[in-house]
């Protein structure tokens, strides 16, 4: 038997949000953007009058302002949104346990057994749909299907404030018709390659040769055709399952650009100090430092290395991070962002080859130094206790790495692994053949 | 003390935790700095307020044979929609 799988989608979320806390702005454009003091200057949402006149989201400040004068920003109130990401999801959870979040405002829900108790998928998704639009005073637009892919198709096809059912019977006609990029995982670059084959629908992906596919993106290729033909079959996730962190990293755009190897080594420092809390909190320890950079052109690379002893300590990391920079970096232009990311993490009771030359004792005081100071800036905030370097820079070393509104990250389809059933599905083709 | 935002009103608010858990608002101060004893509670829902800008617990209540809405926001405060 089919599941029944609804994908709801918060439109605009930001910019409803604070629509429905700003009622004086009713019809205005408005754009929910970052603090330009700070460079972090961009467009996070926009609402729907603005994305009219042609202001996108990822549109620095300056550009939104060209392109539609009267726009209101405001700034991003990351508490609140959490707040009401948190009570959609409280609403969903009344319909199923079944519930995987796809970012902060789209989440999967499989219904398939809720259906006998509220009679049908398309039911279910009027309901949540109207619901959310009284109890919350925001808009979703939901897509109901028998799998994840079409799902999530549906939610983007009309909107805002509606329900699509993709269903075995309308599917050629919804889907198939509609250009390839408006499937997940066709980004820029695939849709190119796509095109040059001549598959510009979904259709075309779909009634294609896998191994066509296959050839020209391996693996990804036959995954893609699985989607197009809706084949697709990744369980959504109980709402209790959390993903197991890989890595743990940290990224910031500093207040103005970095000049030189001191600048750049208060912003490491800082991230540094972040990770490593991060790492002690949840009780791991890593042994590959990596460094992802981004000069003022908006070029970017980034190069990791193992290190011989898996480590939380902050000042390790962020030796191990300068020496990667300092590596790889012939500073031909100035520095605009930073992350430092920890991965091949180990329980940080793991067991592991001591070498001759470190000192043992040195480390653990090290290590205690820095449990001391994240207990002393749990109870008294980060700015209670810094490092002599902080001070010779306080716009530099100023923002707190590890604060809540670093918290929001892209997710991945295949964050637990690749789900879809591609292989069996591709097997049973060939004994077929 | 109540503080006026735009047609958002928050108010002082005397209400009972049951023992059931529940919470029931009892009489409310408005802004001319009267107390309105709250007489029934018609109705106990979850709704956004458009006109007030926010979104909690609606309280349907019957004040001076009036029908009112009073909000309990997620912020844990009181508001009433003005409707001047």
């Amino acid at each position: 038997m089919d599941r029944v799988i609804l994908h709801s989608d918060m439109n605009c979320f930001y910019a409803s949000v604070e629509m429905l806390y700003h009622p004086e702005l009713a019809g205005r454009p408005l754009a929910v953007g970052g603090d330009p003091e700070k460079r972090h200057g961009i467009v996070l949402t926009a609402n729907y009058p603005a994305k009219k006149k042609g202001i996108k989201v990822g549109m620095a400040l300056w550009q939104a302002k060209q392109a539609c004068p009267d726009v209101v920003f405001v700034p991003p109130r990351m508490d609140l949104y959490l707040r009401f990401s948190r009570l959609a999801r409280e609403l969903y959870s009344e319909y199923t346990d079944l519930q995987e979040p796809f970012g902060i405002d789209e989440c999967w829900l499989d219904v398939t057994d809720s259906v006998p108790l509220f009679g049908g998928g398309r039911k279910i998704a009027e309901e949540i749909r109207r619901r959310i639009k009284l109890e919350l005073g925001l808009t979703v637009s939901v897509g109901v299907s028998w799998n994840k892919i079409f799902a999530k198709f549906g939610s983007d096809f009309r909107k805002p404030d509606a329900v699509t059912e993709i269903t075995r019977e309308n599917y050629r006609d919804l889907v198939w018709r509609a250009p390839a990029a408006d499937l997940l995982y066709v980004g820029r670059s695939t849709r190119k390659k796509l095109a040059t084959l001549g598959m510009l629908t979904i259709g075309d992906v779909a009634r294609s040769d896998p191994e066509l596919l296959h050839s020209i993106f391996g693996k990804m290729g036959y995954i893609l055709w699985v989607f197009a033909n809706g084949e697709d079959r990744t369980p959504v996730s109980p709402e209790s399952y959390v993903n197991p962190i890989k890595s743990i990293g940290n990224g910031t755009t500093s207040p103005r650009d970095l000049e030189d190897n001191d600048d750049v080594r208060t912003v490491i420092y800082l991230l540094s100090e972040s990770v490593a809390s991060r790492l002690r909190d949840n009780h791991f320890v890593g042994d590959t430092v990596g460094l992802w950079v981004r000069d003022n052109g908006l070029y970017s690379f980034c190069r990791q290395q193992k290190i011989g002893t898996p480590t939380n300590i902050s000042d390790e990391i962020a030796r191990h991070s300068m020496c990667l920079f300092e590596e790889h970096y012939p500073w031909t232009v100035p520095i605009r962002s930073i992350g430092v990311r920890m991965s091949g993490l180990h329980p940080d009771e793991y067991c592991y080859q001591l070498d001759l030359f470190s000192d043992v004792k040195a480390r653990e005081k090290q290590f205690k130094i820095d449990l001391a100071v994240d207990s002393l800036r749990s109870r008294f905030g980060h700015d209670s206790v810094l490092r002599g370097r902080m001070y010779f820079d306080r716009v530099l070393s100023g923002l707190d790495a590890k604060a809540e509104d670093h918290m929001i990250h892209p997710h991945s389809y295949f964050e637990s692994g690749d789900r879809t059933g591609t292989c069996r599905i591709m097997e049973n083709l060939q004994t077929y053949e | 003390m109540s503080e006026r935002i735009g047609y958002k009103v928050y108010v002082d608010v005397d209400a009972t935790f049951t023992s059931d858990g529940g919470l029931l608002p009892r009489s409310l101060v408005w802004e001319d700095g009267r107390r309105y004893t709250i007489d029934r509670i018609r109705k106990i829902e979850r709704c956004a307020s458009r006109r007030a800008g926010g979104a909690g617990i609606m309280y349907t209540c019957l004040v001076s044979g009036r029908e009112i809405h009073l909000f309990y926001e997620e912020n844990m405060r009181w508001f009433l929609e003005s409707k001047l």
